[in-house]
């Protein structure tokens, strides 16, 4: 199968992660399943009209397009026109390139949170008029139709994040690529879920902490960061903390909150990024699918039970008390 | 014909969006027009936000620079509050920076820039056979194992950073995760292994050999390793004929560190070097699509217009130091820091060899800085300090990203910010003309480049475009 990969207004990080794939890396990885670049505008040798050339191909149907892949939001300012962002050379916005080019494609990945959702780039009071493939935040419907569908039959493949996972991506086109990706396979909102149907907080090592609701109360300390923190893991969905990043590691494991980058909004939290939002005391954002009465019972509970270890280590930048070691029986 | 113009886009291998206009005399370029044709509006974005909400947006300006604009905000906010982070802080954010900047250049080296010698223009050369092999784009084996080297000394970044890009670990008042002793030994071993990769692949030779060479003989005669087959297709090509720079070299000052800049900023030119004067800087917008007036960062607006009327011809403005163009990035830090070989190679002035030369010089430094400044490391010591910002105040963030000067200038009123403006380094070397009609670093050293008859996408022009190594996307952010 082929590719097709164009950047719209995003920072180009989800192809710099991308590169990131280990075992093996992403051109051995997507060759050995029969992938392969038409064009990709960081890694491909062709510039300037062989390109032109090539996206004219695929626009009259010469050349047939299997997956298109779009990293960044489609910019529709200023005015509904999409100027703000043009495909250099062409004389045509990226808004024009997309939506021509999105239906003669099998497939139609968008990758990053800006191609999904918008994401960032629609930050603030959005000034350049940022939506995602097919959403505008989370409202069906972007610079694709909610009723959109590739040649194959499925919607905008969403595979979300900021930036995605190198694995979120290859394995999306490694399933696509086996005809093993159908509606089913993805949520509400289209993410695969493979990554999807995790939480960031399944495998968080501060799992322990959150348990006994031991917080961090300033950056660089060890505990929960649900309580005053910003983290919003218990609700964000990824496999973040079980596949890891770079190595094994996460946002939670380098001390600092996760900010739900796989959804959609999550550029506008309404309160500052790494600060909690609280009602009476009380944190506001409660974790998935807990009541709300439950989780009020539970936590007055394990915080007056919390050990010691857990509540002097959670207000520590390193453990400064170890588990307790069991006697030996003999 | 003797006289057209060229319309060069969409160019690649330039992270993010570029395109180039060309007027066409006698087969020579004589004058060029540099177009950031992509507006995202950071700078408004941050308007009315918390102060260190900057600290999760501005990285996300960019994926190859995410720590460089980390770092920048972080510094920026750090002046408002007046403080300086923990020193053990200030050590560990230096390496997530460094990494980042070392696997940048290496990106940059076997992605972006070498891909061009495997093309077929260039099939009777005597070293086309070995291009092809070393670097055709995605299939060349030394693009092969430095993808594979990038992405393991990537996992210090993942250690420390929990991730690549769009970290938030770097914060005013250090880092969040304190190493322990474990980290220190794991970076050792990624280290190692990456020198390896570098003495291998890159080099072929040790990197203190290559580190530490004194002349421009010397860098361009090198004989082994990429550096050595890229020194040769340089010979042939004439490189160093092509793309001349300003001749004047700007550089902040990569890695504050507790004891101060691990490499020196500065202004040089002519032989002479000044200190930056951070205050000489103007940012003229009367070839951008912007509305406003020609101002200091910290009093500068962005006002996009929306009519994209002329004379504007791109979103970038024209950043100026004390009204004149400078040129940034690796080859200008290296001269500023003073290194010999560096300071030979643009004798003359700079030019597409010089600048891709200065950066393997740098990878090759950087390895070094970054294995002393792991060893460095003191587990048992505080890697944050506890800082608070004021409600009111203004802040001025000056580091060096990969490719060169990056400054973030805040002020907070009330506790919300009241102004973000940000100038990034690929906005200098890729700026438009300014009002004097004086054009671009890029723009200026375009002009005379030889253009083929036949060409429609000179690659006499995409090697000096690329030997900038151009973040389109933090130029305009």
């Amino acid at each position: 199968m082929n590719i097709l990969w164009l950047q719209a207004a995003g920072c180009g990080g989800c192809t710099m992660s991308l590169l990131c794939a280990e075992n093996p890396g992403v051109f051995d990885l997507l060759a050995d399943a029969g992938l392969n670049f038409l064009w990709h505008p960081a890694l491909s040798e062709q510039t300037g009209s062989e390109v032109r050339a090539l996206l004219s191909q695929i626009e009259d149907g010469s050349v047939p397009l299997d997956i298109l892949c779009v990293e960044g939001s489609i910019l529709t300012g200023p005015k509904g026109t999409g100027t703000f962002q043009m495909l250099s050379g062409t004389g045509r916005s990226m808004l024009d390139w997309v939506t021509t080019l999105a239906p003669r494609a099998a497939h139609v990945v968008a990758v990053g949170t800006c191609a999904t959702y918008g994401g960032m780039t629609s930050a603030g009071g959005n000034p350049s008029g940022a939506i995602g493939l097919q959403y505008d935040g989370s409202y069906p419907g972007g610079a694709l139709a909610a009723e959109f569908r590739g040649r194959a039959g499925l919607p905008v493949i969403n595979v979300a994040g900021c930036p995605t996972h190198p694995d979120w991506v290859t394995e999306t086109l490694l399933l696509i690529a086996a005809e093993a990706l159908r509606q089913d396979d993805l949520d509400r909102l289209n993410r695969p879920l493979f990554y999807a149907e995790n939480l960031v907080h399944h495998a968080c090592p501060k799992n322990e902490f959150y348990e006994y609701k031991a917080s961090a109360e300033k950056p660089g300390q060890m505990g929960c960061m649900m309580e005053h923190l910003g983290c919003v893991g218990t609700q964000a969905v990824g496999d973040c903390n079980i596949r890891g990043w770079n190595g094994g590691s996460s946002c939670t494991k380098a001390g600092y909150a996760c900010i739900n980058c796989t959804a959609p909004e999550f550029e506008e939290p309404h309160h500052p990024f790494t600060q909690t939002p609280k009602f009476a005391g009380i944190p506001v954002g409660l974790p998935s699918d807990m009541p709300k009465a439950w989780f009020m019972a539970l936590a007055s509970l394990s915080k007056a039970a919390t050990p010691k270890r857990l509540a002097e280590n959670a207000v520590s930048d390193r453990v400064r008390i170890a588990p307790t070691l069991r006697e030996g029986r003999k | 014909m003797t006289e057209r113009s060229l319309l060069v886009g969409p160019f690649n291998r330039v992270e993010g969006d570029l395109e180039i206009r060309l007027d066409v005399k006698n087969g020579k370029v004589a004058q060029a027009f540099a177009n950031s044709p992509m507006f995202r509006g950071f700078e408004m974005m941050m308007i009315g936000k918390a102060p260190m909400d900057a600290l999760t947006i501005t990285p996300r300006i960019c994926g190859i620079c995410s720590i460089s604009q980390s770092a920048a905000s972080s510094m920026a906010l750090g002046a408002l509050a007046g403080r300086q982070p923990a020193p053990q802080g200030a050590l560990a954010a230096a390496i997530l920076h460094g990494v980042e900047n070392i696997c940048d250049h290496l990106t940059h080296f076997n992605l972006f820039f070498c891909a061009d010698f495997a093309r077929m223009a260039y099939e009777p050369r005597t070293w086309h056979a070995r291009a092809v092999s070393r670097f055709t784009a995605m299939d060349g084996s030394a693009v092969r194992s430095c993808v594979a080297a990038r992405a393991q000394v990537l996992h210090i970044v993942g250690l420390l950073g929990g991730k690549w890009p769009h970290t938030l670990a770097i914060q005013p008042g250090g880092v969040t995760h304190a190493p322990t002793a474990r980290d220190r030994i794991r970076m050792q071993s990624t280290l190692a292994a990456f020198r390896r990769y570098l003495e291998n692949v890159l080099f072929g030779a040790p990197v203190e050999a290559f580190a530490r060479l004194e002349s421009a003989a010397a860098v361009t005669g090198w004989d082994r390793g990429d550096a050595g087959l890229f020194m040769e297709i340089a010979a042939d090509l004439d490189l160093a004929g092509l793309g001349p720079g300003p001749g004047r070299y700007l550089s902040f000052g990569a890695y504050p560190l507790a004891e101060g800049r691990a490499l020196a900023p500065g202004v040089w030119e002519d032989g002479t070097l000044r200190p930056v004067d951070s205050a000489q800087i103007r940012e003229d917008i009367s070839h951008s699509w912007m509305l406003g007036e020609t101002a200091h960062p910290a009093q500068g607006n962005t006002d996009p217009d929306e009519d994209m009327t002329e004379p504007g011809y791109s979103w970038c403005k024209a950043p100026r130091l004390d009204g004149r163009t400078v040129e940034t990035g690796a080859l200008a830090r290296q001269v500023v820091d003073g290194h010999p070989a560096a300071l030979d190679l643009v004798r003359d002035g700079s030019n597409i060899r010089a600048r891709v030369a200065g950066r393997l010089l740098e990878i090759a430094r950087t390895q070094l800085l970054l294995e002393d400044w792991v060893a460095a490391l003191r587990p048992e010591e505080r890697f944050m300090e506890d800082i608070s910002l004021p409600a009111d105040g203004s802040g001025e963030g000056l580091v060096e990203a990969a490719r060169g000067a990056l400054g973030h200038w805040i002020t907070i009123r009330d506790g919300k910010v009241s102004n973000y403006q940000i100038v990034a380094p690929t906005t200098w070397n890729f700026s438009p003309r300014d009002a004097n009609g004086t054009p671009g670093p890029v723009e200026a050293a375009l002009e005379g480049a030889p253009v083929g008859a036949d060409e429609d996408t000179p690659l006499s022009v995409q090697h000096i475009v690329r030997s900038f190594d151009p973040c389109m996307v933090c130029t305009v952010h």
